[in-house]
C-alpha cells in the first residue's frame, strides 16, 4: 500500500508540472447551448473584462453525468443549457448551488428563474402555433387545448414528443388543468394528426406550407429562421391562450439558461459572467443570434422578432415543467404520442 | 495512412513482448474489461430500480420497441448482406466497365454520418420533399410511398451500412483466390453453382464479419432512427435518461439490449465452430476475373452505379448545394484546426484499434479455447452499445480515478491541482477503442483464420516461432484484413460523436463535434460543410486501402 502511494505520488509529480491550476480570471463553462450562439458573447465579454471564458459543448444529458462524476473536482465554474426541465433536474442533482445577486434578481422576472435561485432563465423561447394562412382564419384559432376538438381532424402537424419543447408543454398543461385533463387534450391532439410527428420544427412548419395540415406547435425561432430563408411561404404566426380566464395562462414559454455549478473553483467570477449575460448590453447579444426573446424585461427583441407582435406569456414557473417532465414523456407514452 | 499501416506493427511489438510473460488470458481480459467496465457502471444503476418508470415502460413503450427493433435489425441485415455481398463478388472477381471505379467508390458512403445522409433523403422524398412536390404539382401524383416509415428507416440504414459487408466480403473473395474455382469450372461444375457452393461458403465468415458490424452499429444508432422518429432501444434508452431522468430506467433497458447482442455474439459463434473455413487455396496470382460481357456487363455497370448514386451521390449533391449557400459565412479558419484534429484523433484512435484488434485476434488464435472466443467477443459488444451510454459509462471511472489522484495529491501537499486524465487524449483514444475495437476486431479475426494451422508449422520448422512468425509470416499475409480494419476505423472515429464529445479537451472540436453543433438546433443545412469536410478526409484511406489491396490480388 505504501508502495502504491509512494507511485501514485510519483505519478502526480511528473504529472502536476504540466496540470493546468484554474487561473484566477478565467472562468470555465460546460454548455448545452451550441457553440454559435455562446462564443461572440464570450469573446465579447474577454474583450470587455480581459476575463476568459473556456468552454466546451455537449447534450445536457451528458453533461449533467459529467459534472456529476468529476464531483468537487469538476473544472466547472457555470453550467449553461437550453430549456428549464435540464435545469432543474441539474439543482435536484444537487449539482448547481444558489447564487446570491442582486442584479440578477432585478433582470430575470420571478417565473424565469429557480425559486431556490440555483439557475437563471437567459433568454425566452415561446412555443406558440403556426398556421396556413390560405386554409386558416386567425379567428378559427384559440388555444393549445383547442387544438384537441374534433374540427381539427386530420388537419394537425406536430413535432416528435421525444423533444424537450413538447414535453416542457404538456408538463406545464398538467399543472395548469390535472393529470387527466391534459391527457385528453394530448390524445385529442393525436387524433387529430394528420401524418405521423416530425423530427424537428421545421419540417412541421413545412408540412404546413405544403398544405399537409392546417397547423402546428413551434418555437418562434424556428418560424424566424424559415422566414428568412423562404419569405413566401403561406405561414402565420398565432398567440394561442391569450383570452383565457386563468390569469396566469399565456403562451408556453421556456427558457435557455444558467447556473453556477456546486464545485466551482471561481464561483465570483462565474456569477459576474451570468449577471453580465442578463444585463441590457448583453442580452440582445444573447436572444437576437437565435432570433429568440430576451429574459430580461427592459431589453427589446430584435426588430425582426418583434414584428411577430406581442403576447402573453404564461407566468407559471418554469421549473414546473422540469418538475412534471417524466411524469409527461409517459402521459405522451400512454396517449400514443410518438 | 502513413500511421494506421505502420502502428499496428509497433504496437503489435509492445503488446506482444508482454504477451509472452503475461499469457493471452491477460490480454483478452483487459481487452474485454475496457469495454465490460462502462457497461458495468451503466448496469449497476439496476441496484436502484426505479418502480413506477419501469412499470410504465413494460406496459406502453417495450412491445413496440422490440418489434421495431427486431424488423430493424431483420431489414438491415438482409439488405446488408445481399447489397454487400453481391457487390463485394462484382467487383473482387468480375471484370465489367468501371471495376475499377466502383471498387473504391462503393465504400464511400462509410464517410458519411448515416444520419446525415437519413436526414438528406427525408428532405427530398418527404411530402414536402422536391421529388414528391414536383410530381404533385407537375403530375398530379399524390400518392407515394412514405419515407418517414418502417421500410425507409431500413432502406435508409441498408444504404449507409452495406459497406462494412461489402469490405470484409471483397476481402474474403478476394483472398480465395480463383484456383478453387477453376478446378470446379474444370470438372463441369457451372459459374453460378460454383459460387453459391465454393465460393460464397469460404466468404462466409468475412460476411458475417460483416454483416455482425453492421448489425451493432444499427442497434447503437440514436441519429438516424431519431430523424426517422423510429422508436428503437437506443431511442427508448435515450428517452428514459435524459428526458425521464431516470438512470435506472435507461441502464435496465440497455441491459436488455447487451444481452440481446450477447445472444446474437453466442448464436453466430456456434454457426461458425461447426466449420472450419482455413483455407490454403490462395494462389490467387495471375488469376483471371470473371470477364462479364454484353447485357451483362451492362447489369453490372447499371447495378453499381445505381448503388453508387443512391448512396452517395445524391446525398452528397444536396450536402453540396447546401455547403454553397453557406460557406461564405461558415467556413473560417478554424476549419484547418477541425480537420486537423480529427485527422489526429482517426490516425491513432485507428492504428491503436488494429493493434489492440491484432492482439486480441492473435491471442485467441494461440488459445482457442470457447471460453477465449466468447472472451474476445465479449471485447467486441462495446460497438453494440448507443454510444453516450458507452461514453458516460466510461467517463464516470476515469473521473473516478482523477478525483482519487487530485484528493491525493491535496492530502499530501495541500495543493489544488486540475484534472490528471479528464480531458486528455489519452483517455479519448481509449475510449475510442472501447467503442470500436469490433471494427478492427472482425476483419483481423477473418483474416487470421484464412491462414491455416500447416503454414504455422512449416514457420516452426523454418525456426519461425512467436513474435518472429507474427511479423515475417502472419503480417504480410494479413495486410488486406488490417488495412480494411484500419480504414473502418479511422472513418468510423471521424464519424464518432458521444465519446469525442464528453472527452475531448477544451478548444479540441473536430468535424464531426461541428456537425453536432449545427444539427442540435435543427440547421441541417449549415451541417453540411463539415460532413462535405468529413468525406473529403475520409476519401485517403479509403482509397488508399483498395488500391493497396487490389494491388496484391
Amino acid at each position: 500500500m505504501k508502495f502504491l502511494q509512494s507511485a501514485l505520488l510519483g505519478v502526480l509529480l511528473v504529472v502536476s508540472a504540466q496540470a493546468q491550476t484554474a487561473l484566477a480570471d478565467e472562468v470555465v463553462v460546460y454548455s448545452a447551448r451550441n457553440e454559435q450562439l455562446i462564443k461572440p458573447l464570450f469573446d465579447a465579454y474577454s474583450k470587455e473584462t480581459g476575463v476568459k471564458v473556456k468552454f466546451i459543448t455537449d447534450k445536457e444529458g451528458p453533461l449533467m453525468a459529467r459534472l456529476k462524476a468529476e464531483g468537487r473536482n469538476t473544472p466547472a465554474d457555470l453550467f449553461m443549457t437550453v430549456d428549464a426541465g435540464n435545469l432543474w433536474q441539474a439543482a435536484q442533482e444537487d449539482l448547481l448551488k444558489p447564487i446570491n445577486s442582486k442584479v440578477l434578481m432585478a433582470n430575470i422576472p420571478a417565473h424565469l428563474r429557480d425559486p431556490g435561485n440555483e439557475w437563471f432563465g437567459l433568454s425566452v423561447r415561446a412555443r406558440t402555433v403556426i398556421y396556413n394562412s390560405n386554409k386558416v382564419k386567425p379567428s378559427d384559432l384559440g388555444t393549445y387545448e383547442d387544438l384537441a376538438s374534433s374540427n381539427w381532424k386530420g388537419r394537425l402537424c406536430l413535432r416528435t414528443s421525444k423533444k424537450v419543447y413538447n414535453q416542457s408543454l404538456v408538463g406545464m398543461m398538467m399543472y395548469e388543468h390535472g393529470e387527466d385533463k391534459a391527457e385528453q387534450v394530448v390524445r385529442g391532439w393525436v387524433a387529430n394528426l394528420a401524418t405521423t410527428p416530425f423530427p424537428d420544427d421545421t419540417k412541421a412548419m413545412e408540412a404546413v406550407a405544403a398544405g399537409l395540415c392546417d397547423a402546428t406547435i413551434v418555437n418562434t425561432y424556428y418560424y424566424g429562421r424559415l422566414m428568412e430563408k423562404k419569405p413566401n411561404l403561406p405561414l402565420a404566426i398565432f398567440w394561442p391562450n391569450q383570452n383565457v380566464k386563468n390569469k396566469s395562462a399565456g403562451v408556453h414559454v421556456n427558457i435557455s439558461g444558467a447556473g453556477v455549478a456546486r464545485h466551482a473553483k471561481n464561483e465570483a467570477g462565474a456569477i459576474k459572467l451570468l449577471e453580465w449575460l442578463s444585463s441590457e448590453k448583453a442580452q440582445n447579444l444573447y436572444a437576437d443570434v437565435n432570433m429568440e426573446y430576451p429574459a430580461n424585461p427592459k431589453v427589446k427583441p430584435d426588430a425582426a422578432v418583434a414584428a411577430w407582435g406581442q403576447f402573453k406569456p404564461n407566468l407559471i414557473n418554469v421549473a414546473q415543467a422540469g418538475a412534471l417532465q417524466a411524469k409527461a414523456v409517459m402521459l405522451m407514452d400512454r396517449a400514443g404520442f410518438k | 495512412m502513413l500511421d494506421a499501416k505502420k502502428a499496428p506493427v509497433k504496437g503489435a511489438f509492445l503488446i506482444f513482448s508482454s504477451t509472452t510473460n503475461l499469457g493471452p488470458w491477460t490480454v483478452a481480459l483487459l481487452l474485454a474489461l475496457l469495454t465490460l467496465m462502462p457497461i458495468a457502471v451503466v448496469a449497476s444503476a439496476m441496484l436502484d430500480p426505479d418502480q413506477e418508470i419501469w412499470a410504465h415502460l413494460w406496459q406502453h413503450v417495450l412491445p413496440e420497441l422490440l418489434l421495431n427493433t427486431l424488423w430493424l435489425a431483420l431489414g438491415v441485415g438482409l439488405g446488408v448482406t445481399l447489397l454487400g455481398t453481391g457487390l463485394a463478388w462484382l467487383t473482387a472477381a468480375c471484370e465489367f466497365p468501371g471495376r475499377k471505379f466502383f471498387s473504391w467508390a462503393l465504400l464511400l458512403p462509410l464517410a458519411l454520418p448515416a444520419y446525415v445522409t437519413a436526414f438528406v433523403w427525408i428532405g427530398l422524398l418527404d411530402f414536402t420533399g422536391s421529388l414528391p412536390t414536383w410530381l404533385r404539382e407537375t403530375w398530379e401524383i399524390v400518392w407515394l410511398p412514405p419515407i418517414r416509415s418502417r421500410g425507409g428507416v431500413i432502406l435508409v440504414m441498408v444504404l449507409a451500412l452495406y459497406p462494412y459487408v461489402y469490405l470484409t466480403a471483397r476481402t474474403a473473395f478476394q483472398g480465395q483466390g480463383r484456383r478453387l474455382l477453376e478446378a470446379a469450372q474444370s470438372l463441369g461444375v457451372s459459374r453460378r453453382r460454383a459460387f453459391f457452393k465454393i465460393a460464397l461458403p469460404i466468404a462466409r465468415p468475412g460476411i458475417i464479419a460483416g454483416l455482425s458490424l453492421a448489425l451493432m452499429e444499427t442497434l447503437a444508432d440514436f441519429g438516424t432512427v431519431s430523424v426517422f422518429n423510429y422508436n428503437t432501444f437506443t431511442t427508448a434508452i435515450y428517452k428514459a435518461w435524459f428526458s425521464m431522468f431516470s438512470l435506472p430506467a435507461a441502464s435496465q433497458l440497455a441491459t436488455i439490449l447487451v444481452f440481446f447482442v450477447l445472444a446474437l455474439v453466442m448464436l453466430e459463434q456456434l454457426s461458425r465452430n461447426r466449420r472450419n473455413y482455413a483455407t490454403s487455396a490462395r494462389g490467387g496470382g495471375g488469376a483471371q476475373r470473371i470477364q462479364l460481357t454484353g447485357s451483362h456487363a451492362l447489369l453490372a455497370t447499371l447495378a453499381a452505379g445505381l448503388i453508387f448514386l443512391l448512396a452517395f451521390v445524391v446525398p452528397m449533391l444536396q450536402l453540396l448545394v447546401w455547403t454553397r449557400e453557406i460557406i461564405a459565412t461558415d467556413l473560417d479558419l478554424r476549419y484547418i484546426d477541425f480537420a486537423w484534429h480529427s485527422l489526429l484523433l482517426a490516425s491513432i484512435g485507428a492504428a491503436l484499434v488494429v493493434s489492440l484488434a491484432l492482439a486480441l485476434g492473435y491471442t485467441q488464435r494461440l488459445n482457442p479455447t470457447p471460453a477465449m472466443q466468447f472472451t474476445a467477443r465479449l471485447a467486441n459488444i462495446g460497438y453494440a452499445l448507443p454510444g453516450a451510454v458507452l461514453a458516460v459509462g466510461f467517463y464516470i471511472p476515469v473521473a473516478g480515478l482523477d478525483n482519487l489522484l487530485i484528493d491525493t495529491w491535496r492530502d499530501y501537499s495541500g495543493e489544488e491541482i486540475g484534472q490528471v486524465l479528464g480531458g486528455t487524449l489519452a483517455v479519448m483514444l481509449l475510449a475510442y477503442c472501447a467503442r470500436f475495437l469490433a471494427v478492427g476486431f472482425g476483419p483481423v479475426e477473418t483474416g487470421l483464420a484464412r491462414i491455416t494451422r500447416s503454414m504455422d508449422e512449416a514457420a516452426q520448422v523454418l525456426g519461425k516461432t512467436g513474435l518472429n512468425r507474427l511479423l515475417r509470416v502472419h503480417l504480410p499475409m494479413l495486410r488486406a484484413p488490417l488495412l480494411a480494419a484500419a480504414a473502418l476505423a479511422f472513418v468510423d472515429i471521424m464519424k464518432e460523436l458521444p465519446i469525442t464529445l464528453m472527452t475531448r479537451p477544451f478548444g479540441w472540436d473536430t468535424l464531426a463535434t461541428r456537425v453536432f453543433e449545427m444539427t442540435s438546433e435543427g440547421e441541417w443545412e449549415r451541417a453540411a460543410l463539415p460532413a462535405v469536410a468529413i468525406c473529403l478526409v475520409g476519401l485517403l484511406p479509403i482509397y488508399l486501402l483498395v488500391k493497396h489491396s487490389d494491388a496484391r490480388t
